[in-house]
């Protein structure tokens, strides 16, 4: 029997109002493949089977969660499963009124995006106008007295405000700030040389965020990881493959992570089909690159012994710079493919976005 | 610290998947040994340091549990899961 899982990441629904650049949801969002949504019951017998597998902590995300009429129904459901909830949102649906029945419902607690501390910024890495709802979100959080965190992804673009960001964090009073460096998945990988930053502007984020941790202390808590791509050993990539974590998709296909179904060759079973149990215990995706087994060289005979601590890193970035899923993590120094990881430093080039979109690509006449 | 309380969505909770105490926070839980637990169970906003340690003691036939309590309230208090309600 495999470790317990402790979090469930419940992606609710890809539709979203906002269209930023390094979204993590799969490139093909607009196809057939997520076009029919789980129904309330299935979610809800996922929140309970999820419960009694061991899952704690429920994660409420998408795209924008707040698009399901049912947000309120799912809450409720995952509060009589017993589980801790978190609220994922851009923040632009959560008003006053919604914000009120969430409370009631029993949601636990709200993390809300913002794109930069700078209102036009903000407005248009997210190719929305949605500043001044978040501000207006964060508020209302506050006023209702959810534990409040603010999440902001980090890249070139918004890299150099981050002293703004930190104070906005205080303004606002929220207790958490997740600065979230890009991860080059989903829509971050077209976008990644629009997004990739310099190291000069990662080391002056990493020093201001030190001064603000000393100056502030406990009373907010500031979560700040330093991007893969500066790194030269590689993560424990959601904790471990299987070990930790599960995602549902909208269509009820579960994946160990959220770009897992980049990768050829996995079939995901289905919370339709299959029970959470079943597919935590039995899957083959789960069991693919679970523990240590599959792992090759130079994972097997690791130098610096850290097998079961990296747990080789992430599958998916392995793919993609390596053409190889079961391959070492290039973030590796040992892998050899290392070199593209530090080429792909100084190639931060280009300035467009290439927006996030559920629309299909127009088929020329 | 006056009047000791777990901060804002901090909730006690036993797991009786993996029968042990928890500690939840946003995205996170914190494990506590059953002792802890009781401490924590204490910290309510309401109650003073010395109430809860006379409340405790009360329940261990009179002990001294006055530098355990401290110790993990202040540790707690360190990490911004327990906070002052004044």
């Amino acid at each position: 029997m495999p470790d317990r899982p402790s979090t469930l990441i419940a992606e609710l629904s890809y539709q979203c109002p906002l269209h930023c650049p390094y979204c993590s949801n799969p490139v093909d969002i607009g196809g057939e493949k997520y076009r029919s949504e789980l129904a309330t019951e299935d979610w809800i017998r996922t929140f309970q089977q999820a419960r009694r597998l061991g899952v704690l902590q429920l994660a409420l995300t998408g795209g924008e969660p707040m698009l399901r009429r049912d947000l309120v129904a799912l809450c409720a459901a995952a509060r009589d499963a017993g589980l801790y909830s978190s609220l994922i949102t851009a923040g632009t649906l959560f008003t006053r009124e919604r914000a009120e029945a969430l409370k009631a419902a029993g949601l636990d607690h709200v993390q809300i995006s913002i794109q930069s501390p700078d209102a036009e910024d903000n407005d248009r890495i997210a190719g929305n106008r949605s500043f001044a709802k978040k501000l207006a979100a964060a508020r209302h959080a506050k006023e209702l007295d959810f534990p409040l965190t603010i999440n902001c992804v980090l890249h070139r673009h918004n890299l150099d405000r981050i002293e703004e960001l930190l104070e906005l964090t205080l303004e606002l009073d929220a207790q958490r700030l997740e600065l979230a460096n890009t991860q080059y998945y989903g829509w971050a990988v077209p976008n990644q040389q629009a997004l990739m930053p310099s190291w000069d502007q990662l080391q002056r984020a990493e020093e201001a965020v030190q001064r603000f941790r000393e100056r502030v202390g406990p009373r907010v808590d500031v979560l700040w990881v330093l991007p893969d791509f500066y790194e030269d050993l590689p993560k424990a990539c959601m904790g471990g493959w299987g070990r930790t974590a599960m995602v549902v998709a909208p269509n009820g296909d579960v994946m160990p992570c959220q770009a897992a179904s980049t990768i050829p060759g996995l079939e995901f079973a289905n919370v339709r089909d299959r029970s959470l149990d079943w597919i935590w215990t039995e899957s083959d995706a789960f069991a693919r690159f679970r523990g240590t087994d599959w792992m090759q060289e130079p994972c097997r005979s690791c130098p610096l012994g850290r097998q079961e601590v990296d747990w080789g890193g992430c599958r998916c970035q392995a793919l993609r710079l390596a053409n190889d899923a079961a391959a070492t993590d290039p973030v590796c120094r040992f892998s050899p493919h290392h070199d593209d990881v530090v080429a792909a430093r100084d190639r931060a080039q280009a300035d467009e976005f290439v927006y996030r979109t559920m629309k299909r690509p127009r088929v020329q006449a | 610290m006056t009047r000791p309380r777990l901060v804002t969505g901090a909730r006690l909770r036993y797991d009786d998947v993996r029968e042990e105490h928890l500690l939840l926070i946003p995205e996170g839980a914190v494990r506590l040994n059953p002792t802890a637990a009781e401490v924590l169970e204490l910290c309510d906003g309401e109650r003073s340091l010395d109430d809860i340690v006379a409340a405790l003691s009360a329940r261990y036939q009179g002990a001294d549990v006055r530098d355990d309590v401290v110790e993990l309230v202040d540790a707690m208090a360190q990490k911004g899961l327990v906070v002052d309600a004044g």
